[in-house]
């Protein structure tokens, strides 16, 4: 085998390992929306940023290790004041600025055009979502109805203990508290159904505790919010 | 009289100091308050724990390492693995760090022991028997279940109505307790007694990091240990602190858990890096570089590290600003970090660093812990914490910080320290493939998880489907763990090996530069046969010449006295020779007085309430009996302390080590009564369901007669001393101070029946009720410190110039005074607080 193909398979095997090991239904690096897409860009910047001062660090620990003498120049004010304070400071500074321009555009916000708004009742150990959009009762159980390609605000809420409403395709996790309403801003950009899961530990039922978001196209969802009102009435 | 006793030779003078510090046979070894002694207790005990976590993270591992595992249910793994986090913090970690401080302090800063014996000998039985009932409610099947960090409601009665959230909360306080009397013990110890010469910048850097990591301690438990009783007040009375139907909440809960849990992360961490900053120098033939900069880092890290707390909490609503400043003190944590690191890399370039094997494990910390810090600075970012939280990628992130910044470190340290401990050499043979496997191990198990969790596996699942590509990522996690696992088998099989068939040594194997090398080795249990005089950086000593010196009685306190325990306290900057501490020998005491404590948690714990109150009489009664051993009748003056010159006995300086004790008790106590006062307002201005239906009507006339007596109990005592200090009796003013307190208590009492609104009735009820207790039980002990003085006084131990029971009394009146009136005055203010709430909603 030529070095070429070796590298080659090594380059597909490496790429195929990394692909194979970010997706899933559940995973935050198969992003469905922009929240979700957004933070999953922030975290492939973090980890090349991450894996770089990790070579350099490690890499000058084992050099002052081995050949401290290479090294003997530089006194121990400058690894202190160089390595240790500025480095940080400047690489922190950045993230910082950057997570914080991030979440805020990420957070729930009053819009000039508000946003569609469904509430999140969690309950040990299933979720109860509502429409205040649909007049009369309107409940939905496990599952959440909501148009694609629009914004839609998840308010969330407890009825008993701490739980969290969390669709990573989508967005962050939101916490459900008893007595506190929580709202976490989410699209789907695609008609699709996206899994959720709780995610704050609820008791015995916590694994149990999952749902599923459906996205309808918008001329069809409410039709399709309808229905599922109808079906789980007469259920 | 005062002549200093004659020079021995060494042999006599260690059969003599031994014959008085020595702990005993049989039975007696339960009486023993030996620092040496308690510290290898305290790590024993620890790694015993360790051990049983270790099984219980095994069994974890054995459920997820398939897709639908019918090995455990659901509500045992919830107990499992609330168990795991619960033994290795609070039994393993701490304890742990503990106890190396404990063995290793005196030695390192050239005492004879630490400053309160017989608080080192309570704390290790509260230890083991708030530990024991842990287990043992394990192993009964009523394990605490509700996780680690016990959120409200979950943990409450409602949803939570059995046992177990009460093994919980009254096992962990237990166990505090000892966390706190250590904190307290080596925060004094390492102020106090040190060798003379040794000021504050030339204290080995290890006394640096214990003595920020003990006033961390002191600060940080209190919020926990405030919300732990209040939780089980909930529990037992229905007092609705964290009901948020009620007027409680459960993110009260959070703040105050995340408060202690946070900086328990930097107490578990400093001690290590501490051990990393010593051993790290010798290994490299150079002096630390850095010191005083790692000085600084430290402190910065200790204040940074209490204003971190809520990124536990990016996810549970608090406003986004808010998150932003938790963020940046967050991120900022990375600074202080690096300056050490970068210093042990100034430190390795500037020296001759030998390869030996604590350097492997000191390898094996460095990169899992730099690896650990940057997932915890990606989880600083608000953003990615919303996916991250509460998945796997926590799960590793955590152990990569608090495996790599402590059980690595200690790993090293055991292969640095045990020569010293034993007296032997290491064997070297199993201790490099028990690094391997330990450090592949535990990449495998934890580097894994960092993926499940982005691909969505929350924590504290007991089971996952197989179709969102989870299962061969935790099935390689547990064959890791499983390889983890034979590592530290093999780590004890090589200890036990050297404790067998090591090599006896000399002296100072390592070369190293500090006092815990300046003693024969196993150490003798008095440590020095006499004193070190210290006048450069306590880290580059010549040791070995010390060591014979010291032996041969030519440094100070070198002689054995009237049986005394006789150690040196120093002034806290300078280092010079301040009094004589004579320490309290052997004694069943803190057996059993932790005994009553125990039976005090149990019968909470099996809800005799009302039986509760004779264990706690127990307790009351042989604290008291504590002090009948110690103390002076007669003034003696300065006394020879060798070499010349003389000193005092505690008993007649202003500033002795019990005193200071009783100061950073009052902190520790204060940080808790802070706690609570965070609490009232919390709930005031966030909790759902306020106002409170009535607020009741407390008028003016009790609360100013609660203050008037508060003020009163207070200058009396002042004027006690003062009394005492012109020679004259202070019995009068005394009994005056008891009867304040007494008076302030009776009408707290009335207050708490007959103003306050039904307890279980709101929060606001709860808190008020609380509040108001808080200062009764406070000048109720008050009015038994007024009633200890008068004994104290009529037994003749204290003149003009031993008034130390009567100013440590006085410290305690000050604090009750002030907390209490801010108690008393803020239930005063509640119903106008409660307007102005209901007035903006």
């Amino acid at each position: 085998m030529s070095r070429s193909a070796i590298k080659r398979i090594c380059v597909l095997g490496v790429t195929g390992l990394l692909t194979a090991g970010c997706t899933g239904p559940l995973s935050t690096l198969e992003p469905a929306g922009p929240a979700a897409a957004s933070i999953a860009l922030l975290w492939w910047i973090m980890l090349a940023g991450s894996v770089v001062l990790f070579a350099i660090v490690i890499g000058l620990f084992t050099l002052a290790f081995y050949r401290p003498a290479w090294l003997a120049g530089i006194s121990a004010r400058n690894w202190i004041l160089h390595g240790g304070i500025t480095m940080s400071s400047v690489v922190i500074l950045l993230l910082l600025v950057a997570a914080f321009v991030l979440g805020e555009r990420l957070v729930a916000r009053p819009l000039a055009d508000p946003p569609l708004a469904v509430q999140a009742n969690g309950r040990m150990w299933v979720w109860e979502f509502s429409y205040p959009s649909v007049e009369g009762p309107s409940l939905t159980t496990n599952v959440l109805h909501i148009p694609a390609g629009e914004i839609v605000d998840v308010r969330v809420t407890s009825s008993d203990v701490i739980h969290s409403f969390w669709s990573p395709r989508l967005a962050g996790k939101i916490d459900a508290v008893p007595g506190h309403e929580n709202v976490v801003r989410l699209t789907a950009e695609r008609p699709g159904t996206y899994r959720g899961v709780c995610a704050e530990f609820c008791g015995v039922g916590h694994t149990q505790m999952h749902f599923t978001v459906i996205a309808h196209p918008p001329e069809a969802y409410e039709q399709a919010l309808a229905d599922a009102i109808a079906a789980e009435t007469t259920e | 009289m005062n002549r200093e006793p004659e020079r021995l030779n060494p042999i006599a003078l260690h059969r003599q100091l031994a014959a008085i510090w020595d702990s005993g046979k049989g039975l007696q070894r339960l009486g023993a308050v030996n620092h040496t002694v308690l510290g290898k207790r305290f790590m024993v005990t620890a790694f015993v724990f360790f051990a049983i976590g270790g099984v219980l993270a095994m069994l974890i591992r054995a459920q997820l390492a398939t897709p639908h595992s019918a090995f455990m249910d659901a509500a045992t793994y919830n107990q499992i693995f609330t168990m795991h986090g619960t033994v290795m913090m609070f039994l393993f970690a701490i304890p742990m760090l503990e106890g190396a401080a404990i063995y290793f302090l005196p030695k390192m800063l050239g005492a004879r022991d630490l400053a309160f014996p017989r608080l080192t000998a309570l704390g290790y039985w509260c230890y083991l028997f708030g530990g024991t009932i842990i287990i043992v409610a394990m192993l009964a099947g009523v394990a605490p279940d509700s996780g680690w960090f016990m959120y409200t409601p979950l943990s409450s009665r409602p949803f939570s109505p059995g046992v177990n959230a009460d093994v919980w909360l009254l096992g962990i306080t237990f166990v505090e307790i000892s966390a706190v009397c250590a904190a307290i013990e080596i925060t004094v110890s390492i102020l106090k007694l040190r060798a003379p010469g040794m000021s504050l910048d030339k204290m080995p850097i290890f006394g640096w990091y214990m003595l920020v990591t003990a006033l961390m301690m002191i600060f940080g438990f209190p919020p926990l240990i405030l919300a732990s009783i209040l939780l089980e007040v909930e529990r037992a009375f229905d007092f609705p602190f964290f009901d948020p139907t009620r007027g409680g909440d459960s993110l009260l809960w959070a703040h105050l858990f995340w408060l202690f849990g946070h900086p328990e992360v930097y107490i578990i961490f400093l001690p290590a890096a501490g051990a990393v900053s010593m051993i790290l120098p010798v290994l490299a033939r150079n002096p630390l570089m850095g010191y005083r900069a790692i000085i600084v880092a430290l402190i910065a890290m200790a204040f940074l590290s209490f204003g971190i707390w809520v990124h536990h909490m990016f996810t549970l609503g608090i406003p986004h600003l808010a998150l932003a400043f938790f963020s940046a003190a967050s991120a900022l944590v990375a600074i202080p970090t690096g300056i050490q690191i970068f210093a042990w890399i100034a430190t390795l370039a500037h020296g001759r660093p030998r390869f030996e094997i604590p350097m492997l494990y000191i390898f094996g910390f460095l990169v899992v812990f730099v690896a650990g810090g940057l997932t915890g600075v990606m989880l600083a970012m608000v953003p990615f914490n919303w996916q991250a939280h509460d998945t796997h990628f926590v799960v590793a992130h955590l152990h990569y910080v608090l495996v790599g910044g402590f059980v690595f470190p200690m790993l090293a340290a055991a292969y640095y320290w045990l020569p010293q401990v034993t007296g032997r050499l290491p064997v070297f043979k199993l201790s490099i493939p028990a690094f391997w496997l330990i450090f592949i191990g535990f990449n495998m198990t934890f580097f894994m998880m960092h993926i499940t969790g982005l691909r969505g596996m929350p924590r504290r699942v007991f089971t996952y489907p197989a179709d969102i590509g989870w299962d061969w990522l935790n099935l390689l996690s547990s064959v890791g763990g499983f390889i983890l696992t034979m590592g530290f088998a093999l780590f004890v099989i090589d200890v036990v090996l050297q404790l067998r068939f090591g090599k006896p040594f000399r002296r100072n194997p390592w070369g190293a530069g500090t006092l815990e090398w300046a003693q024969p080795t196993p150490p003798p249990s008095y440590n020095f046969a006499s004193l070190p005089t210290v006048d450069r950086r306590a880290d580059t000593l010549d040791a070995g010449r010390m060591g014979a010196e010291l032996a041969g009685g030519r440094g100070y306190l070198g002689f054995a006295r009237n049986g005394w325990m006789e150690t040196l306290a120093v002034d806290m900057t300078t280092g010079r020779p301040e009094h004589v501490v004579l320490l309290p020998n052997n004694s069943m005491l803190p057996l059993w007085t932790s005994l009553a404590i125990g039976g005090f948690v149990l019968s909470l714990l099996f809800q005799f309430y009302l039986f509760s109150l004779v264990p706690l009489a127990l307790v009351l009664v042989l604290a008291l009996s504590w002090t009948r051993t110690t103390g002076q009748r007669a003034d003696r003056g300065p006394i020879p302390i060798g070499r010349g010159e003389m000193a005092p006995t505690h008993y007649e300086i202003s500033g002795a080590p019990s005193w200071w004790g009783m100061v950073f008790t009052l902190f520790a106590n204060g940080t808790l009564f802070a706690s609570l006062l965070f609490g009232a307002l919390f709930l005031w201005a966030v909790a759902p369901n306020w106002p409170p239906p009535s607020t009741g009507e407390i008028g003016l006339v009790a609360p100013v007669l609660v203050l008037l007596a508060f003020a009163l109990a207070a200058g009396t005592n002042h004027l006690a001393v003062a009394a005492n200090r012109r020679g004259g009796s202070p019995l009068l003013w005394l009994a005056l101070c008891a009867a304040a307190h007494l008076t302030a208590v009776i009408v707290l009492v009335w207050c708490i029946r007959n103003v306050v609104p039904d307890p279980t009735s709101h929060a606001y009820a709860a808190v008020c009720f609380i509040l108001l207790a808080y200062a009764a039980l406070h000048s109720s002990l008050g009015a038994v410190f007024a009633f200890y003085g008068f004994e104290r006084f009529r037994q003749g131990y204290v003149s003009a110039v031993r008034s130390l029971d009567l100013r440590i009394g006085s410290l305690w009146h000050d604090y009750t005074a002030g907390t209490g009136a801010i108690a008393v005055i803020l239930v005063v203010l509640m119903p106008a607080l409660v307007a102005m709430g209901a007035w903006q909603q």
